[in-house]
């Protein structure tokens, strides 16, 4: 269904607009932040980026250090201590990709270190499978990474500026991950308007590692052994960096804008006809097509639904989504992940708004869908379904507490 | 950004001409609680005094992280950071990478400094071995690997590595009434495998610190050679071994005058012997590894028939090896005999 469902922002007189995927425009945003260190293992479908950003290297279009690294331990740890001494990285990997990396996700927060990596996202093996999940960017979503989704080739490039931005803030010198869903976004191809050098200039700083540059001129010695005498200090430092990315993002956002004109007001979530809304659908990632094509369909027939795409998981926006949702008479949380043994055995970003939505005055019912899982298209169908058992809720005023699986062959 | 003109040039280290000539400065002082008559601590001390002070040194987990590294305390001079178990391979290679990048585009001042990533036998022959064989792959960043070899896991609790002698008795390996020997497996041969297994890598050296010297010489020329390099020292423990830890420097010299662990570099090809292992080499009797062995409590349990097969195996690194103690391939004759062709 070849619907536009976002308005594509006018070009400014010094963009180039260029038909590209979601992979090939973090690639140009790679490119403009003028990356120093980038490493790549090849896994499906994240790969396409190191593919793009090889080609850059080789056609001289970008200088840096390349390395093909011989697993994603060694990904990431190469990146890791590249930025110690004050380079600027890039990395990723998907699916079990960055499951093999997992030990230096978990060291990367609590060390500072700024690095940006793309997810794209993939179902975890077994059975081995191309399609997307969100379940493998979610392994470090209590470890102290900034993560978002993306849904669009131009807020890959944009947000891949953003996140270096935001990341290298001293206030906040955590890394940050960018979720790409598989395929859909990856390996889609869409005008993306590419902004010139001079313009990224005025809006990312010089990575400054200050006096945690580790060189011969400043010689200071990092992770130490801490035990119990100081180790629940530094996860208290890694909880106020990550608190102080709140204001650190709506600074970025609002940079953004000022700078190359265009960018969403609102960092930590799209609404799309929200504003009347009495059922409001939540989703990350690209799964916004067809809810919202399916929105548009119902509204026809005098349906009143709402999509609040949720592009920010950590840090959560907690009281704007309250706020968001609070107003509908029901809330359709659709996963494209799962946990299992969870509570209500739902999705993860479900239960993240459960928890969110306690403290709320106004606690519309929320159900809980999981859907698309291993790249599965969801289907109109599958959100004409979530919408109506949102409706039922609405009527009755209750939560329903079963979980609902939508495509799925009972 | 433009590439600016950069040199991949190395720190010229010219070698120490005698102890007397060794510098004072240190670079691992106070600061550290390693056990009492350690020789990894040594090991350090000596690695960065040979070094000097415009290198950056990355330790991979062990206990020259923890017993070294106490947060609020450190010996070290140079800067150091840590890095994963299995990450010194790819921490010598990040760091170089890093500061080569930011150097030849001109966002920090060029000048050679030297990287060194250690790590344990642990972290290096086991879990890291990986990774170091990729770092030892790129010619283009200079770094240096060196594994400090005690034989066992020694920080978690003397658990056995890929690198425990065979019999051994670790905390995973104890010798009960029924299995006299749980831990049957030889020790890898991490410098020949290097040497051998990356035909770029310009430099490649065992080390015990025993011989001070020579060690820090070792580590000079690796670091001057640049590109990648690999240096395996062996480090008596008195803990995990399990003897009086006066003995530490002469359990050293025994494993080298046993044969049981020779002192040689590989340098573009070029295999050189040194020292004891130059006079076995060169005909001199080696010393029976029982004298080695029945030091340390860790082959307390061991039989006759253990020694013989542990002398065994050590004849058979000298007598059959293509290159004596360095690669176990048999000679071309001997494998043209063996395999009955001509």
């Amino acid at each position: 269904m070849a619907v536009a469902t976002t308005a594509a922002p006018a070009a400014a007189a010094d963009e180039k607009e260029l038909l590209i995927s979601g992979s090939e425009a973090v690639a140009e945003g790679l490119t403009l932040a003028d990356i120093d260190v980038v490493t790549g293992y090849p896994i499906r479908p994240y790969d396409t980026v190191i593919q793009a950003i090889a080609k850059k290297i080789a056609n001289g279009q970008l200088v840096a250090e390349y390395i093909v690294a011989e697993g994603e331990h060694s990904q990431f740890e190469i990146v890791k201590h590249a930025s110690t001494v004050g380079a600027r990285v890039f990395c990723g990997s998907s699916g079990v990709g960055w499951a093999y990396a997992m030990e230096c996700l978990v060291v990367t927060p609590p060390l500072r270190v700024p690095m940006v990596a793309l997810v794209g996202n993939r179902a975890l093996d077994d059975p081995g499978a191309f399609g997307v999940e969100h379940n493998d960017a979610l392994f470090v979503r209590d470890l102290g990474w900034l993560l978002c989704w993306i849904d669009t080739s131009q807020e890959a490039l944009d947000t891949t500026l953003i996140a270096y931005r935001v990341a290298e803030d001293r206030r906040v010198f955590l890394p940050t991950a960018i979720s790409a869903d598989g395929a859909f976004l990856t390996h889609s191809q869409a005008i993306t308007l590419v902004p010139p050098k001079s313009k990224v200039d005025k809006f990312l700083p010089r990575y400054d590692r200050g006096d945690l540059l580790l060189h011969p001129d400043n010689p200071i010695t990092v992770a130490p052994q801490a035990n119990e005498d100081w180790v629940i200090e530094i996860r208290r430092q890694n909880d106020e960096a990550m608190k102080r990315a709140y204001t650190v993002i709506e600074e970025a956002y609002a940079d953004f804008r000022r700078v190359f004109g265009r960018g969403p007001e609102n960092p930590w979530f799209e609404e799309y006809m929200t504003e009347d809304a009495e059922i409001i659908l939540v989703g990350m990632g690209t799964i916004s097509l067809p809810i919202k094509v399916g929105i548009r369909n119902m509204r026809a027939q005098g349906k009143k639904v709402g999509l609040v795409r949720l592009r920010w998981f950590r840090p959560f926006p907690t009281e704007q989504l309250v706020k968001a949702l609070s107003k509908a008479s029901a809330i359709g949380v659709i996963d494209r992940d799962y946990s299992f043994g969870s509570p209500f055995a739902s999705g993860v970003v479900a239960n993240e708004i459960r928890a969110a939505m306690y403290n709320a005055e106004k606690r519309p019912p929320l159900l809980s869908f999981i859907s698309g899982l291993g790249g599965r298209e969801v289907t109109l169908e599958d959100v004409y379904k979530a919408t109506d058992l949102c409706y039922n809720a609405a009527k009755s005023g209750k939560s329903d507490v079963k979980t609902h699986w939508l495509g799925v062959r009972e | 950004m433009a590439e600016t003109t950069f040199s991949n040039a190395t720190q010229i280290l010219e070698p120490f001409k005698g102890i007397k000539k060794v510098t004072i400065e240190e670079y691992f002082t106070s600061g550290h609680r390693t056990c009492q008559g350690c020789e990894s601590a040594l090991v350090m001390k000596l690695m960065v005094k040979a070094a000097g002070p415009r290198t950056i040194v990355l330790g991979s987990t062990g206990c020259m992280y923890v017993a070294n590294t106490t947060y609020y305390t450190t010996p070290w001079v140079v800067p150091w950071m840590h890095t994963q178990l299995g990450s010194s391979g790819s921490a010598a290679l990040g760091t170089a990478a890093g500061l080569k990048a930011l150097m030849r585009k001109g966002k920090m001042k060029a000048e050679p400094i030297n990287v060194i990533a250690f790590c344990g036998d642990g972290g290096g022959a086991d879990m890291g071995i990986g990774a170091i064989s990729a770092t030892l792959t790129h010619k283009e960043y200079n770094s240096l690997v060196l594994l400090y070899d005690n034989e066992s896991y020694a920080n978690t609790d003397i658990q056995l590595s890929g690198m425990t002698p065979y019999g051994a008795n670790t905390t995973f390996s104890p010798p009960g009434s029924v299995k006299r020997l749980i831990h049957t497996r030889w020790k890898k041969n991490m410098a020949g495998m290097m040497a051998v297994g990356h035909p770029e890598c310009r430099y490649v050296a065992t080390v015990c610190a025993s011989y001070a010297v020579e060690m820090m010489n070792k580590v000079r020329r690796a670091l001057t050679i640049g590109g990648p390099t690999f240096i395996h020292s062996l480090d008596p423990c008195p803990k995990g071994w399990d003897y009086d830890p006066m003995l530490s420097h002469e359990l050293g010299e025994l494993a080298i005058e046993t044969g049981l662990f020779p002192l040689y570099e590989v340098e573009d090809g070029n295999v050189r012997f040194y020292g004891k292992t130059k006079a076995i080499v060169e005909g001199r009797k080696r010393k029976p590894v029982r004298e080695y062995l029945l030091k340390q409590g860790r082959f307390a349990h061991f039989t006759e028939e253990d020694l013989g097969y542990f002398q065994a195996k050590v004849d058979e690194m000298w007598d059959k090896w293509e290159i004596p103690a360095v690669v176990p391939f048999r000679r071309l004759d001997e494998s043209k005999a063996a395999l009955g062709v001509k």
